[in-house]
């Protein structure tokens, strides 16, 4: 497996220059990519210079940051200056953002290697990356299933290492589901831990850019370096402290919860994984708590009207005006704008718009949107009381494996259900970690979820990266695909 | 049968921050059409809102001086509606916890109009219709504007007009607005609704949207009360609606009616935080206000004695006052520098702008000067007037226009003398007085000041000749 650890390593150590390494990754990513669909611009000239000035540094005897020089990707929903950016919309076809998102800001600084944006459901609606207007990211693992959604393009490229790391944004699972179908990390971090800025907003009050990488140390050490306080950002609050130390930690007399709810209608074989995880965390010396979180049952309806309200608004400015998509006949700047927005926008963003505006609605409000706030403050306390009786809770990742292509286009609502495990910690605002744990029967692989406190991630990558160590010759590891070097 | 009407008037003031209210761009007024933007303020996909923390201290000093509470916790919404001059297809305001809340201005009868309450919001751009094409200048985008709404307390055209004259005056004092209606700085709209004498309930209102100067408001408040009381007599409904100010028919016509009335969709903007104002902050701000016009005027009034009609002149504008102000600072009678405001200093400017502006050529404090020099018995009347408009035109310094001779003035032994003069060479107008010609003693004064070459002080003049008259 090629990890970002070991990559730096080769660098450093100047068996491979970042040139060469770039070279072997767009050279896979050109092979790989026709069938996983998995990027949707690869942007060689932006990465090989970047290599460029990375092999200067080594050169001329500089260290390296961690980060620095090593190939990876953004989910086309983050705004890169001067490259296209389109939330994979139509709407949005030819924007090209003028400024860079802080968490690119951020990266560039310290040289990453973008290879190219990746796929996504459109405007990060969707579960299978499939409502994208580049068509649906494949699994590495079975190329006649999905790679999950909405950060699909980011999973499939980590998973079938066609990047090092990548960063999603994950809004009700976005991050960790695809991490999960594709057997990888996926880290969604505390609402305020990342700068928003410049991500092209789904839901505000949901969302959040987190890394999807090889391992949990990969995580950890994406996550220490994007999380930051940014002024740009008013919900930001930056992390506590950074999580790559605190890894070795042992479990022994860490709490870890379970709420019975998250295993409501969860498929045998993921039930089966997650069962053998419990027990390889009780002999690693954690105590096992049991809980019920009932107010769990309102999180699916609670996640699809805030979350749909705010994106009936924030996708208000898509009008045909300033940038991306304009229809090319129309009467009057109205027509223009209808017209615009019925041809630049997919089905499923049409009816998140449609049931947004229909929640925010005078007459419906009260019934809806307010009651979808209150109980969002019920599930935050619900969860507040648990951590008083744990350190983390221990859950599903998604009930099932990776969907077969095509799931989701046949029934919207039966999709949505399938977010059941990962919409709760959006509404809360809290940590998660999906890491693999098994396979399910067809060799798809299972995910588990790790969920802290507000700010704790440090505590769920180390309980991550302990069973990560525990499990190190357990099958279930990443498939090698793409480039094999270490 | 007679009518009353029934007002309130939603009032946007334009705050006069440096930077605009969720990013650091210019609040300037003109520059080239979309120059004053940036990824935030034209809504760019992905960019975030970042609260002016300027903005929420202008708009205390606005609730404070309108007698509003402050609320310690309010919260920025979405307003949801859809145009091409608002990029983000919401404007970031406030709906249920605004800024500041149950104040009131105070008109000249004594009456209170009170306020409902005072928020804080964006402006948006600006359509520019030109050669059959528009065009969309984003500038004013992200301005910050307060809205300030007052209760329908108002019952007459002048009762609005003053209000808003008030509202305008005190925004100015504050100096957190220039409040320029023809700039668009300073915008009305008029919720106005008719009713028949001691009825109790309102009658159905109407909302006269944009009005952008104060004749303007006048003429369309007068139309739209004319056309309901039309309508009540005649027995048919007012319809609830918005309305428009026609200028060139000179009359108010239909916007769009109750049912197409805008469903805003208000919700909490999730990309800001709570506003929260402490106490504190409260306190330093209300310690930083400026005196305010209605203190300001029982100042004038009561402690320096000023004629009402002049004091109302002069706090009417702020730069005014505050000239004024360095005119009167430690002369004996302030009245003196009142009459020099408003007669000789006023005639230097030609409009309400000017008045506005105050700008002259000469400093407040040059003209202290003079006015110290006549309470000094230094120059006379006649002569400081003179000198003042001298001063005015050429914008030197009293010690610059009058020679050391004429500075020195007439002192009281050597008026004596001249006076004993003219009453030994007047004897006719002496008789006179002395049989009761008050009339005659102007003559003698007379004589006096052309003997000392008016540099004499008249009431000088006065005393010493009764004085030695008597004997």
């Amino acid at each position: 497996m090629s990890t970002i650890k070991k990559l730096s390593a080769l660098l450093s150590s100047k068996e491979l220059s970042c040139e060469e390494l770039t070279k072997e990754y767009l050279k896979a990513a050109e092979k790989a990519n026709p069938g996983l669909n998995a990027y949707v611009k690869l942007t060689p000239e932006i990465a090989l210079e970047t290599a460029k000035t990375v092999d200067q540094k080594i050169a001329a005897g500089e260290s390296l940051s961690p980060l620095e020089g090593i190939p990876m990707t953004l989910k086309d929903n983050i705004s890169t200056k001067g490259l296209e950016t389109t939330c994979c919309s139509k709407i949005l076809k030819g924007y090209v953002p003028i400024y860079d998102a802080t968490v690119w800001e951020i990266l560039k600084k310290q040289n990453a290697v973008l290879l190219g944006k990746t796929n996504m459901d459109e405007f990060a609606m969707g579960s299978s990356s499939e409502t994208s207007c580049f068509g649906g990211s494949k699994n590495p693992h079975n190329l006649n299933c999905v790679a999950g959604g909405s950060s699909g393009g980011v999973a499939s490229a980590v998973g079938g290492n066609i990047a090092a790391y990548g960063l999603g944004s994950d809004t009700g699972g976005s991050i960790r589901q695809p991490a999960s179908f594709c057997g990888i990390v996926g880290l969604k971090p505390t609402y305020g831990a990342v700068s928003r800025y410049g991500l092209i907003a789904y839901a505000s009050s949901l969302d959040q850019i987190g890394p999807i990488t090889a391992t949990v140390e990969d995580a950890a050490l994406v996550y220490d370096a994007i999380s930051a306080y940014d002024p740009k950002d008013s919900t930001s609050k930056g992390s506590k402290s950074p999580a790559s130390g605190e890894l070795q930690n042992s479990m022994k007399g860490k709490k870890i919860g379970i709420a019975k709810e998250y295993f409501d209608g969860i498929k045998d074989d993921v039930n089966a994984a997650l069962e053998k995880a419990v027990k390889t965390y009780e002999s690693l010396g954690a105590e096992i708590v049991h809980f019920d979180l009932p107010s769990l049952q309102y999180a699916l309806p609670v996640y699809y009207i805030l979350a749909c309200a705010e994106a009936s608004s924030n996708l208000g400015r898509y009008d045909g005006i300033r940038y991306g998509y304009r229809t090319d006949n129309y009467e009057s700047v109205h027509d223009m704008i209808c017209k615009t927005r019925s041809e630049g926008f997919g089905s499923e963003v049409k009816r998140r718009i449609m049931l947004g505006t229909y929640v925010l609605s005078s007459g419906y409000y009260d019934a809806y949107y307010k009651k979808a706030q209150n109980l969002r403050g019920a599930i935050v306390a619900a969860f507040q009381a648990a951590f008083e009786t744990c350190d983390m809770i221990l859950a599903p990742t998604v009930p099932t494996p990776a969907f077969e292509t095509g799931f989701t286009s046949k029934d919207p609502i039966e999709t949505y259900l399938t977010d059941i495990c990962t919409v709760p910690v959006n509404i809360a605002g809290l940590p998660a970690v999906s890491i693999p744990c098994g396979f399910a029967g067809g060799g798809l692989p299972v995910g588990m979820q790790l969920i802290g406190s507000a700010f704790g991630e440090a505590s769920i990558l180390n309980a991550a990266y302990q069973f990560e160590q525990a499990t190190r010759n357990e099958t279930f590891r990443r498939a090698e695909m793409g480039v094999s070097l270490a | 049968m007679n009518y009353e009407i029934v007002s309130g008037l939603e009032t946007h003031v334009e705050l006069s921050t440096k930077t605009k209210i969720f990013c650091s761009c210019t609040t300037g007024f003109g520059g080239d059409p979309n120059t004053h933007c940036c990824p935030v303020c034209i809504g760019l996909p992905g960019t975030l809102p970042k609260l002016n923390r300027e903005v929420v201290n202008f708009a205390i000093k606005a609730g404070l001086a309108t007698h509003c509470t402050i609320n310690n916790i309010s919260k920025m919404d979405r307003k949801n509606y859809v145009y091409p001059d608002l990029p983000k297809a919401y404007q970031i305001s406030q709906y249920d916890k605004p800024l500041c809340e149950h104040g009131y201005v105070t008109l000249s009868s004594g009456k209170k109009i009170r306020i409902t309450r005072i928020h804080i919001e964006e402006d948006a751009g600006k359509l520019v219709h030109q050669k059959g094409n528009t065009y969309i200048d984003y500038n004013r985008g992200g301005v910050p504007l307060i809205e300030i709404v007052s209760e329908p307390d108002i019952r007459s055209i002048e009762e609005a007009t003053e209000y808003l004259e008030k509202l305008q005056l005190i925004m100015r004092y504050l100096d957190i607005s220039d409040c320029k209606m023809q700039e668009g700085s300073l915008r009305c709209d008029v919720n106005i609704s008719v009713r028949p004498f001691g009825q109790q309930e309102y009658g159905t209102r109407t909302e006269i949207k944009n009005m952008n100067s104060f004749t303007n408001m006048a003429k369309a408040m007068e139309y739209e009360i004319g056309r309901q009381i039309e309508l009540v007599k005649a027995g048919q409904p007012v319809i609830q609606e918005t309305r428009r100010w026609n200028v060139e028919d000179k009359c108010t016509e239909s916007m769009r009616g109750k049912e197409d009335a805008h469903d805003y969709r208000y919700f909490r903007e999730p990309d800001l935080v709570t506003i929260s104002v402490t106490d504190g902050e409260i306190e330093t701000i209300k310690k930083s206000l400026p005196e305010l016009p209605d203190s300001k005027y029982d100042r004038y009034v009561n402690e320096l004695g000023i004629a009402p009609a002049d004091a109302l002149q002069i706090i009417k504008y702020r730069r005014v006052a505050e000239y004024f102000e360095g005119m009167a600072k430690d002369v004996k009678t302030p009245q003196t520098a009142a009459n020099f405001m408003v007669g000789q200093v006023f005639q230097r400017f030609a409009t309400e702008a000017d008045k506005e502006a105050c700008e002259l050529k000469v400093p407040a404090s040059a003209i202290n000067e003079l006015i110290l020099l006549l309470d000094s018995g230094k120059v006379a009347m006649n002569l400081a007037k003179k000198t003042l408009d001298t001063m005015l035109d050429e914008g030197r310094t009293v010690k610059e226009i009058l020679t050391a001779e004429e500075l020195k003035g007439v002192d009281e032994s050597d008026l004596t003398a001249v006076c004993r003069k003219v009453i030994d060479n007047n004897a006719a107008n002496v008789a006179d007085f002395l049989n009761g010609k008050e009339k005659a003693l102007m003559v003698l004064v007379g004589s006096v000041m052309r003997e000392t070459k008016g540099r004499a002080d008249g009431a000088s003049v006065q005393r010493i000749l009764r004085e030695l008259l008597k004997k």
